[in-house]
C-alpha cells in the first residue's frame, strides 16, 4: 500500500497485500501526519518560489501590473509623505501664540508704554515685548541681506510693535477678539495673529491627512480590482491545468496556492516600487526645498518614507494583493470544475 | 469494489443518461462499458470519478457511499481512481516526467519518493528513455501511454478509461489493452468504455453494455 496514500473511501481496504502501514499502528499515523505537514509546508515553498519565478520569467507583464499596483499606491503615500513634512514644519512654529501689534508711525511712547502696561495686565499673557523702529530696522538689516538698500533710505519706513506673548493652548477665538479690541484703538495700525496660519496649517494638514485616506482607500480598491483581474486571466490560462489537477486529486487549496502567491507577489513587487517612485521623487524635490528653505532662513529638509516606510508599504500591498487574489480565486476557481 | 445499486442519472435539460443500471466490479476485475454513442458510458465513468452525481440510487465505491462524500472529500477520494482519457488530458507546458508526477505531487509525495514511482510507471509503459520530452513531441500511442502511466504512477485501486484507443490504430490499441490488462492481474478494478468490439472479443472480459442509459447486456464475472 502507497505511504501516505491516505484512502478516504472507506475502512475495508482491499485485501491485495498484506499493508505494512497496518501493521505499523499508531506510529505509522503518526509518521503519516509528520509527512503531511512536512508536505505542506514543502508544497509552500516550491510554489511560492516557482511563482515569483514564473512572475521574473514574464518581465514586461508582470513590470505592467506592478507598476499600476504602484501608481495607485505611490499616489497616496506621496501625500501622505508631503502631508508629514508640512506637519513638521508646522511643528517648529507650533509655539508661537504671538500676537504682532503695529503700532501707527507717529504713535506717542507715554501711549505706547501705557498699553505695553494694559496688555500686560490681560489674562493669559506670558510677556509683552516692544520693538522700536530703531531695533526693527536693524535686525532686518543683519537678517535680510538687505543692509545697503536701508542705508539708501532717507527715514526709517518700519513702524513700532508689540509682541503679545501668549502662553501655550491659547485659544485662538479669544485672539481673535483681543486683535478686534486693539484694531479700534486710534495708535494700532494692524494687528497680525501669527497663529492663525498655523491652526490653518493644521486645518490644511488635516485636510490632506483625510484626502490622502480617503485616496488611498480607493486606490485600495482600485488595487483589489487589478490584481483580482489578472489573477482571473491567469486562471483562465491555467484551466486545462486546473481541470487535470482536480481530476487527479488536487484539493481546492493546492490548486488555489499558486495564484495566492502570485497575488502576493504582483502586492509586494507593486510595494517596493511603489517605495522607490516616491523616494526618487522626495529625492528630487529635496535640492530644490533646501533651497528654498535656505531663503526663509530655515535648514528645513524633506522626510521621505525610510526603511519603515518601505516595509510597511510593502505589507500593505502584499495584503492587498493577497486579498484580490482571494477574491479572484473565490469567484473563477470554482466554477472551473472537471466535465 | 464499485457497486451500482439501480442508479439514474437525469441532467438537467430532463434527458435521462441512466437509468436503473445495477452491477458489481470487483477488484483485479477488468471489465469493457459498451455501447452507441451517447448510450451513457461517459456518464457512468464520471458518477464514478465524482464529476457528477446520481439522480437516484446507491453508488457505494471501496463500502463507503458517494453520495454521502462531501464535496471536500472528494480531492481525497479521486486520489484512489486512476482515469485515462481519449484525448489523453496531458499538458504540453512541462515534461512528460511532470505530467506523470502531478498525482504525486498533488497528494504531497515525498520528492525521493516521486522519482521512483514515476520512473517505474514509465518503465511500464516503456517510456523510460523519454521522461525528459515534451510530450507534444510525442506521438499518439506514446502520449495515451503517458496518460495511462499517470493514471497509475500512485496505485490506484481503480483504473478507469474513457475510450482510451479512440484514436490508436489496432495494433497499438491491443498493446494498451495488455498494459490494462497486467494492471488488472496486480489487483486493480479496471473498468474500460470503448465501442471498439474487435478489441472486446479478443479479450475475454467481462463487457457491461448500455442501450440508452440502461444496462443491455452483462456478460458476468469473467476471472482470468
Amino acid at each position: 500500500m502507497a505511504k501516505g496514500n491516505s484512502f478516504s473511501a472507506g475502512k475495508n481496504r482491499p485485501a491485495r497485500k498484506p499493508s505494512p502501514a497496518h501493521k505499523q499502528g499508531a506510529t505509522g499515523t503518526k509518521s503519516r501526519l509528520g509527512d503531511t505537514l512536512r508536505g505542506y509546508i514543502r508544497h509552500h515553498r516550491q510554489v511560492s518560489v516557482a511563482t515569483l519565478f514564473r512572475l521574473l520569467g514574464d518581465p514586461v507583464q508582470t513590470l505592467m501590473t506592478s507598476l499600476v499596483i504602484a501608481i495607485a499606491l505611490g499616489l497616496p503615500a506621496g501625500l501622505y509623505v508631503a502631508v508629514e513634512n508640512l506637519q513638521q514644519l508646522g511643528n517648529r512654529v507650533k509655539d508661537t501664540g504671538q500676537l504682532s501689534v503695529f503700532l501707527k508711525l507717529g504713535a506717542k511712547q507715554a501711549a505706547i508704554d501705557s498699553l505695553q502696561r494694559e496688555l500686560s495686565n490681560k489674562p493669559g499673557v506670558e510677556n509683552v515685548g516692544y520693538v522700536s523702529p530703531q531695533q526693527a530696522l536693524n535686525e532686518f538689516q543683519s537678517v535680510s541681506g538687505f543692509g545697503d538698500v536701508v542705508s539708501l533710505l532717507d527715514e526709517n519706513p518700519l513702524p513700532a510693535v508689540l509682541l503679545v506673548s501668549y502662553a501655550e493652548n491659547v485659544d485662538i477665538v479669544q485672539l481673535g477678539e483681543l486683535k478686534n479690541t486693539l484694531l479700534q484703538q486710534a495708535m494700532v495700525d494692524d494687528v497680525r495673529v501669527d497663529m492663525e496660519w498655523v491652526q490653518r496649517l493644521q486645518a490644511i494638514l488635516e485636510l490632506g491627512r483625510k484626502l490622502a485616506l480617503s485616496l488611498g482607500l480607493a486606490l485600495s480598491l482600485g488595487v483589489l480590482l487589478i490584481v483580482g483581474n489578472t489573477i482571473r486571466l491567469a486562471i483562465e490560462n491555467r484551466r486545462d491545468e486546473i481541470i487535470v489537477v482536480k481530476l487527479v486529486g488536487g484539493t481546492n487549496a493546492y490548486v488555489r496556492r499558486p495564484f495566492l502567491y502570485t497575488g502576493l507577489w504582483y502586492g509586494v513587487l507593486g510595494g517596493v516600487i511603489a517605495w522607490l517612485v516616491v523616494t526618487v521623487g522626495l529625492v528630487w524635490l529635496d535640492d530644490t526645498v533646501e533651497r528654498l528653505a535656505g531663503l526663509y532662513q530655515s535648514n528645513f529638509s524633506l522626510a521621505g518614507l525610510g526603511l519603515r516606510g518601505l516595509a510597511s508599504l510593502a505589507a500593505i500591498s502584499a495584503t492587498l494583493g493577497l486579498l484580490g487574489a482571494a477574491i479572484a480565486v473565490s469567484r473563477h476557481l470554482s466554477a472551473l470544475e472537471p466535465r | 469494489m464499485i457497486q451500482f445499486d439501480s442508479i439514474s442519472k437525469r441532467y438537467p435539460g430532463g434527458q435521462d443518461a441512466l437509468s436503473g443500471v445495477s452491477f458489481n466490479l470487483d477488484a483485479g476485475e477488468m471489465t469493457f462499458l459498451t455501447g452507441h454513442s451517447g448510450a451513457g458510458k461517459s456518464s457512468l465513468l464520471k458518477l464514478i470519478m465524482l464529476m457528477e452525481r446520481p439522480t437516484h440510487g446507491q453508488l457505494l465505491v471501496n463500502g463507503k457511499n458517494l453520495n454521502r462524500l462531501h464535496r471536500s472529500q472528494v480531492p481525497f477520494y479521486r486520489r484512489n481512481v486512476g482515469v485515462v482519457f481519449q484525448n489523453h488530458q496531458l499538458l504540453f507546458d512541462r515534461s512528460v516526467y511532470q505530467n506523470v508526477a502531478l498525482p504525486l505531487l498533488v497528494s504531497g509525495y515525498q520528492p525521493r519518493d516521486i522519482g521512483r514511482r514515476v520512473r517505474a510507471a514509465l518503465d511500464k509503459v516503456g517510456l523510460l528513455d523519454k521522461e525528459t520530452q515534451n510530450p507534444i513531441a510525442l506521438s499518439g500511442g506514446e502520449q495515451q501511454r503517458v496518460g495511462i502511466a499517470r493514471a497509475v504512477v500512485h496505485k490506484p485501486k481503480i483504473l478507469l478509461a474513457d475510450e482510451p484507443t479512440g484514436n490508436l490504430d489496432p495494433e497499438l490499441s491491443a498493446e494498451i489493452m495488455q498494459l490494462f490488462r497486467q494492471f488488472c492481474e496486480l489487483g486493480v478494478c479496471v473498468l474500460v468504455a470503448t465501442h471498439d468490439v474487435d478489441l472486446i472479443s479478443h479479450m475475454n472480459c467481462r463487457n457491461l453494455k448500455l442501450d440508452h442509459g440502461r444496462l443491455a447486456l452483462d456478460t458476468g464475472e469473467t476471472r482470468h
